[in-house]
């Protein structure tokens, strides 16, 4: 066992400290240390984007960063999108247009798609194909989560 | 049925759009799986598997392991010996030979990734630290891996009792093969390959057995799609009464099959939670999942289809071998997939003469078993790809060569030549349909101006037809040690009015919580909101197996219709005297039960609390529980089919296959839900055009596998997935309650096949066949540089 290192992460708005390994994996600390289930591991690897956070308002892999990395940092996972009993829009959205199945991906998927509407244009499906490239659904074909994405664009920026 | 009837003179919940029960949970991040549980004191599992493809274990030593820190306790398969009893996946076929099944390797493994030793520790991090300590002796034996070889007599045998490799052979056979083929004028032939796939649920295989010291009693909460199939097979390894081992699917992040069998992993977090009196757990990290789980389509066919000079189908001939891996896999059997394959091989048309010969045979790879379209991805395959070719020998256009084939409607009911008997389902309805959607005269004059500049542009047909909802009368293998042909329904109305529908389904994506409270709403005529769906509990219904094989909604649908007019035949008779009204002068809708024509009604809630509090208002007789229990066959099943049409492109300076569009026209009967159906179609073509371009399990040639991350193996995103459309022909089933067809598998069916065929007529100028999947870059790039050099001959 390695020694423990005194870490400071402000997760959703409340601030943690807790003594951890180095080695601990922030998905890990998340799910392990603060109970935060909703976060889910698909691969370990990177790959399938199931684990995806925002850590300082940017989509992370949680499963390739350690969580002595985290320290000092803003997290926020999908336990944080709306308040116990809502929805925010992305979600309301997803609901509407059956963009999850078994939902394991779906917190990985909401945080991308949350960063990708607030950095990019979308202007096309392609373009939201492209940005969600990065999260395997297995489920859905992807069409129903295009949808819901595109239907979230579409009103926080209404065409004329 | 009369009931079908009555639906349709109110349509508004079964067939509605209804948005999903299971949504709001799973979009907060607080569902329930099964890695999500905290349980306290829990102990975490790693295990040291197999580093071998076949090898004698000489000796194995856990002295370091069993000393180093946070490890409580370290097993092998000696330490297990007097705990569990091995599990056999008996048939009664002929020739078949079970391999037992145990929770870590005996003797000798046979796959690469097979558990050998199990590590319980304070966290996963220890557990994984002190597997690196355990010394395994291995003697290398022969591997087994070229099923072609495998098959022959003097091959390295995988289960020395065995008597040899092939475990199970099947042969179907009608009318004068040889006689018919003679006489063809068009002959078509192949050897056709599918490569093996797995599932890739996103959700790795969890399971963690949960023990309640005072009772000696355990509770399994496992990522599965069948907790009745492991209920029952726990209480029978580990000599358990049923009462005192509960297995729980709360939220199951995808299965698709992978998670539709028994693991040793299962059988192992429960022994040790037995043997330590403590909660154990076991979560897979993603390179065992692509190592360990169940992985399928693993076939070489040879084909061979005779047509008359009209087209018409005469005969059809196959010889089939199935690599189904290390063991037969509980409690399907080595039989499940291979079999399907001849059994199905001559799809929706008619063909007199057929003969259809399998043999599954042992390799030293992972045990295959269920993934989605189990047998029938590489049937039609080979079927539509067979269509294809004869059309081009013949010169007739695809679709009008299909036409000519597939079983009219006046046929049905239909015995094909393997035995399987279609009812009436719309086979050419779903073709016209699917072509029409596509514009499929118009594309076809769009691809002689793209063949005129030189492109490769391709349109590609596939049509099929799948039993689904299967009951007791049909079983993949027979003498298989579980009943799939039933599904048992338990619905109560409490004290309060709420209502309580249990079920031996197990849901992992399908939602069912939805679709199966529809129903029930419809037929109690509750609120949809008051109704809770309890599945994937084998401790809701006395015997259940779970959801698997395109069952659930035709069974279980079948079971609830039939359980919620028993109880509203209760809740109208005590109703009746609460409203002094006859009973069937009652209607209930929307959670109220009202007397027809009258402003007089009560809540569910009111006539429940009549029943079961306020004693001064019924007589003893009309105090009936408001509940009941109803077991549903559909004793043989139903068809479902379905058309598929894709077009590609592909370029031809990276040999890059891009699907353009991608129809669907499917009749899967009548619909519980829309939104559900098409989710299920997209996600299922998704998977089948993996099968068609991507996915590929690679062993080498000692048994390696070098698939075992998602790096390697390539599951489909967003931008490899075209757009898609879906139509559907509700044709309703004829032969179960409420007119449902199964659909859950039926995109996996179709796609791989519908993009083969373009691919193929994509490249028909070069003279190109495609006859082994997936088609990747590279295996094209070798079609087409073997056809220009031998075209420059």
């Amino acid at each position: 066992m390695s020694k423990t290192r005194d870490i400071t992460v402000t997760v959703n708005g409340a601030v943690c400290r807790r003594a951890v390994e180095p080695r601990l994996l922030l998905v890990d600390f998340l799910r392990g240390e603060l109970g935060l289930t909703g976060t889910n591991v698909g691969c370990e690897q990177g790959v399938c984007g199931a684990c995806t956070v925002m850590v300082e308002g940017d989509s992370v892999r949680s499963c390739l960063m350690f969580a002595v990395q985290a320290d000092g940092c803003r997290v926020e996972t999908v336990e944080g999108l709306a308040a116990p009993g809502e929805m925010n829009a992305l979600q309301v959205a997803f609901h509407e247009h059956h963009a999850l199945q078994c939902g394991f991906c779906t917190p990985g998927m909401l945080m991308t798609a949350i960063d990708m509407l607030k950095k990019y244009p979308l202007e096309s499906d392609d373009a939201i194909r492209e940005g969600l490239s990065g999260n395997l659904c297995r489920c859905t074909g992807y069409e129903h989560i295009v949808a819901a994405v595109r239907a979230v664009k579409a009103k926080a920026a209404p065409r004329t | 049925m009369t009931d079908g009837a009555e639906i349709h003179a109110r349509p508004k919940i079964v067939g509605a759009r209804i948005k999903r029960t299971e949504d709001p949970r799973l979009l907060s991040g607080t569902g329930a799986f099964a890695d999500d549980r905290q349980t306290p004191r829990v102990l975490h599992v790693a295990f040291r598997r197999s580093e071998h493809s076949h090898a004698r274990l000489k000796a194995i030593d856990c002295a370091a392991a069993r000393k180093a820190a946070g490890v409580v306790a370290v097993f092998t398969a000696e330490d297990l010996a007097a705990t569990v009893a091995p599990l056999l996946a008996t048939s009664r076929m002929k020739g078949y030979h079970a391999t037992p099944i145990l929770p870590l390797a005996r003797g000798k493994v046979r796959y690469v990734g097979e558990p050998v030793v199990g590590v319980v520790a304070q966290s996963r991090y220890l557990a994984e630290d002190a597997i690196e300590m355990i010394g395994i002796e291995f003697e290398p034996l022969p591997v087994v891996i070229d099923p072609l070889e495998a098959v022959k007599d003097d091959a390295p045998r995988l289960h020395e009792e065995a008597g040899g490799n092939v475990i199970v052979s099947r042969e179907f056979r009608r009318g004068d093969v040889d006689a018919a083929l003679a006489g063809a004028a068009v002959r078509v032939k192949g050897r056709f390959r599918m490569h093996r796939k797995t599932a890739v649920a996103i959700e790795p295989r969890a399971c963690l057995a949960e023990y309640d010291a005072g009772r000696r009693a355990l509770t399994l909460y496992s990522a599965t799609q069948v907790p009745g199939i492991v209920r029952d097979a726990l209480a029978a390894a580990l000599d358990i009464s049923g009462n005192d081992i509960r297995v729980v699917a709360a939220d199951v992040g995808g299965g698709f099959g992978g998670k539709g069998s028994l693991y040793p992993e299962e059988i192992f977090v429960c022994a040790a939670a037995r043997l330590l009196g403590r909660s154990v757990k076991w979560t897979s990290d993603r390179m065992e999942d692509l190592m360990s789980t169940s992985q399928a389509f693993d076939e070489v066919v040879d084909a061979e289809l005779g047509l008359d000079a009209e087209g018409r189908t005469l005969v059809l001939s196959a010889d089939v071998v199935g690599d189904v891996g290390a063991f037969s896999i509980y409690p399907w059997t080595a039989a499940l997939e291979p079999v399907q394959v001849v059994s199905f091989l001559p799809g929706p048309y008619r063909i007199e003469h057929y003969r259809g010969r399998v043999r599954g045979v042992v390799t030293s790879k992972a045990p295959t078993g269920p993934y989605r379209g189990v047998g029938r991805p590489i049937s039609t395959f080979v079927m539509e790809r067979l269509i294809d070719m004869a059309a081009v020998k013949l010169g007739i256009d695809p679709k009008e060569l299909r036409l000519r084939n597939l079983v009219d409607a006046k046929e049905f009911p239909y015995k094909v030549a393997s035995g399987i008997v279609w009812d009436k389902s719309g086979f050419k309805e779903c073709l016209d349909a699917a072509c029409r959607a596509i514009g499929y005269d118009v594309l076809r004059e769009k691809q002689k101006e793209t063949r005129a500049a030189g492109r490769w542009f391709g349109i590609g047909i596939a049509s099929y037809a799948e039993l689904t909802g299967i009951g007791s009368r049909i079983s993949v293998a027979p003498g298989m040690p579980i009943n799939t042909g039933t599904e048992t329904a338990i619905i109560r109305v409490d004290s309060t009015g709420a209502v309580t529908a249990a079920f031996g389904v197990a849901s992992h994506g399908q939602g069912l919580e939805t679709t199966l409270a529809q129903i029930v709403a419809e037929h109690l005529g509750a609120r949809f909101e008051d109704i809770r769906i309890v599945q994937g509990d084998s401790a809701a219904v006395a015997g259940g197996t779970g959801t698997y094989a395109s069952r659930s909604l035709v069974l279980a649908g079948g079971a609830a219709t039939l359980a919620a007019q028993a109880v509203r035949e209760k809740v109208f008779n005590a109703a009746s005297h609460l409203l002094e009204a006859a009973s069937t002068d009652l209607t209930a809708e929307n959670g109220k039960v009202s007397v027809a024509g009258t402003d007089r009604s009560l809540t569910f809630r009111e006539v429940a609390r009549a029943v079961y509090s306020e004693m001064d208002r019924l007589p003893v007789e009309a105090r009936a529980e408001l509940a009941a229990t109803k077991t549903y066959d559909p004793v043989f099943g139903t068809t479902s089919s379905a058309c598929h049409v894709a077009t590609v492109e592909i370029d031809s300076q990276t040999y890059e296959v891009r699907i353009e569009h991608f129809v669907v026209a499917e009749d899967c009967g009548r619909l519980v839900n829309p939104l559900i159906v098409d989710g299920q179609v997209h996600g299922g073509v998704a998977q089948g055009i993996g099968a068609a371009l991507y996915e590929e399990v690679i062993y080498d040639d000692q048994g390696q596998i070098h698939t075992a991350s998602l790096v390697d193996y390539l599951v489909p995103s967003a931008c490899e997935i075209p757009p898609m459309k879906v139509v559907h022909l509700e044709m309703e089933s004829p032969t179960t309650l409420g007119g449902f067809r199964g659909m859950g598998e039926g995109g996996t069916i179709g796609a791989p096949a519908a993009v083969a065929n373009a691919i193929a007529d994509a490249l028909a100028p070069l003279g190109i066949e495609i006859n082994e999947l997936p088609v990747t870059p590279e295996r094209l790039f070798r079609l087409i540089e073997a056809a220009r050099t031998s075209g420059k001959q």
